[in-house]
């Protein structure tokens, strides 16, 4: 599903270069569940955004789906992302004037499906994650276990086939962390997902198999 | 969607939205009153004249021998002598040559002494009963018959001079022997009447006036001091001696309108004014005044552009989150450009329609307070699609060049930079 072979990626930082990625190598297949892992300033974030297209690397193969991403733009970009990927952050992203039922058809209004079947899907999506109840209330409403909830529904809403959660858990505490957590897992499994997560939650670490360390 | 998430958008800062739409109301209601009145008054006042080459009455402003004589809405500059005015009438230079006098008002509505001629120089049918013939005898415009819901047979007194309060005449009744149909012009605020009528309403007191013109100018009583000679018959246009107030001349001969101005005013103690030449003056005036209305106007305009791209470039700055969610949620560069957009045009179409319906009200404003001092009103419900058109496509290209940044940066918005700050 995913392959990335030798990327390197640098930031400028006033007149040098910060190299991030060194000349990464890694392999995801489908369904597949893989935590990054790695200090402070290793490159977690930047190796996901460069996996969910949401920046270019410098050097090196990206493969998505088979597709080599190359000098993408961003038109193209946004169809990839809204056809196979989800995306969870640590703090939600939630937007704050929509209910939990419209954040959810979001994606989906993007993809072009018409509205009744927009939310129904959507309300699917939140039963799933327990939150059907819910569906009217605005985030300011929710607790942060259940916005992050919301933000799930909301990846797995346009069936994704790589579903890429940036710290999830860590402003959640153990109850909640260990309710997303197994969201995220179960979800996955059920929509044959690969399931990628950037954390450096020992929470999560314990869970995973396949571990990418980055230093 | 997209339109309902602008909307949405739209009240996130309620108190920008609400400035920026107030000022576009306003400068919108401003112009759209400025169009419209202009419009109809110049129709209306173009329309009254049809037909009049010159007027001739006494000596004063020509402007106010216009406004007097044909649009009723100043006071006249005086009288002239009927005998000497009828030497020009009879010209063969002249085609017709309407005589007026100006008599009391009923309830604020002018009593003019006048012949039939007047009616047909409006186009005025009667529409019930018959022209004037004897005197005392009235036919009541369109208008008056409705608001002082006067029918045939009717009778009823008049009060001295223009002010509805002034003395009333109670020697002599009108009788309504006909009603005009509307016309949309002067005659409809108007109660005509033969001249006769006029002369033998103020026979009875006309010498002591006559020593003070000044206070009665322009409202015609008989000269000298025979006062008893018309208690016991009725006058005719026969009678010697007697004064009008104008003529309104049309010619035969264009040329009589080039050279009687000079020759009138050299030979004679009246004047012939030109209304055509008159009321270009007035336009001309009042063209600066509508004119620098009409920059205020498109300053505030200008004003509620810079608002809304102020009020849009903020927004984008607490947005900047939101908007790399709906990028990562699939939304291209270009749906967010178009939100923007749609936002600023909402704003816009807002503003047009509230500033059109609002001046509307202030035209129904201004007609109900110019019907009540000159008998003129306006229309609210036209819609002059050129103007007004051009205006909407005005208000539009505001929206689009205030947006213009605000959705050039969102176009350009970079996500994983924004959200990695969020």
């Amino acid at each position: 599903m995913i392959k990335i072979e030798k990327l390197h990626k640098s930031y400028p930082i006033g007149k040098d270069s910060l190299h991030v990625l060194k000349g990464i190598d890694l392999h995801i297949k489908e369904g597949e569940f893989v935590s990054i892992m790695g200090s402070s300033g290793s490159g977690k974030s930047t190796l996901l955004n460069i996996v969910g297209l949401l920046d270019i690397h410098d050097q090196g193969n990206y493969f998505l789906n088979g597709q080599l991403i190359k000098n993408m733009n961003e038109k193209k970009a946004a169809i990839l992302r809204n056809k196979f990927l989800g995306f969870v952050f640590q703090s939600f992203n939630l937007i704050s004037y929509k209910t939990a039922l419209e954040n959810v058809s979001l994606p989906l209004y993007y993809q072009g499906v018409s509205r009744k079947e927009r939310q129904e899907s959507a309300l699917n999506y939140l039963e799933k994650v327990g939150l059907k109840d819910w569906a009217t209330h605005l985030p300011s409403e929710l607790s942060g276990g259940q916005k992050q909830r919301v933000a799930i529904a909301r990846a797995m809403a346009s069936q994704p086939k790589v579903l890429l959660a940036d710290e999830p858990t860590s402003s959640l505490d153990d109850k909640n962390a260990e309710k997303v957590i197994e969201l995220l897992t179960s979800l996955s499994k059920e929509y044959k997902a690969a399931l990628v997560i950037v954390t450096h939650d020992s929470r999560i670490k314990e869970k995973f198999i396949n571990k990418i360390t980055l230093i | 969607m997209i339109a309902k998430l602008a909307w949405k958008n739209i009240w996130f800062k309620p108190l920008n939205t609400i400035l920026s739409v107030v000022l576009l109301t306003s400068s919108v209601a401003i112009i759209t009153t400025l169009v419209l009145v202009e419009k109809q008054f110049e129709e209306k006042f173009t329309k009254n004249i049809d037909g009049v080459d010159l007027v001739m009455g006494a000596q004063g402003s020509p402007l106010q021998l216009i406004l007097s004589s044909v649009y009723h809405v100043d006071a006249p500059t005086g009288n002239i002598s009927y005998d000497s005015a009828k030497v020009w009438m009879q010209h063969p230079f002249v085609e017709k040559a309407i005589p007026l006098a100006f008599g009391d008002n009923s309830r604020g509505f002018k009593i003019l002494g006048t012949t039939a001629d007047y009616l047909e120089k409006y186009e005025a049918k009667i529409a019930e009963g018959k022209i004037f013939e004897n005197n005392f005898e009235v036919v009541i415009g369109s208008e008056i018959a409705q608001k002082l819901s006067l029918t045939l047979g009717d009778e009823f007194y008049g009060s001295h001079g223009d002010a509805a309060e002034g003395h009333v005449h109670e020697e002599y009744a009108y009788k309504v022997v006909g009603i005009a149909a509307p016309t949309g012009k002067v005659v409809d605020n108007l109660i005509l009447c033969t001249i006769p009528s006029v002369w033998q309403m103020h026979g009875d007191h006309g010498s002591t006036e006559s020593e003070n013109p000044a206070h009665e100018e322009g409202h015609v009583h008989v000269e000298g001091d025979d006062q008893d000679h018309n208690h016991h018959h009725d006058l005719t246009l026969d009678e010697p001696g007697m004064e009008i107030t104008a003529v309104l001349l049309k010619f035969r001969n264009k040329m009589g309108i080039v050279t009687w101005p000079r020759i009138i005013a050299q030979n004679t103690k009246m004047q012939v004014a030109s209304p055509a030449l008159e009321v270009n003056r007035l336009f001309s005036l009042f063209g600066i005044g509508i004119q620098a209305l009409q920059y205020l106007a498109y300053g505030i305009m200008l004003i509620s552009g810079i608002s809304i791209f102020i009020a849009l470039y903020n927004t984008l700055k607490e947005r900047k989150n939101e908007f790399a969610l709906l990028r990562v949620n699939g939304a291209k560069r270009m749906q967010l450009m178009q939100l923007v957009l749609i936002e600023s045009l909402l704003l816009c179409i807002v503003g047009f329609i509230f500033g059109t319906i609002l001046g509307r009200v202030s035209i129904l404003w201004i007609s109900a307070s110019s019907e009540q001092d000159f008998k003129m009103s306006f229309n609210p419900y036209e819609f002059l699609w050129d103007k007004e058109g051009v205006l909407f496509l005005l208000t539009i290209g505001v929206g689009v060049v205030a947006a213009l940044i605000p959705a050039l940066k969102a176009y350009k918005l970079n996500i994983s930079k924004t959200l990695a700050n969020a």
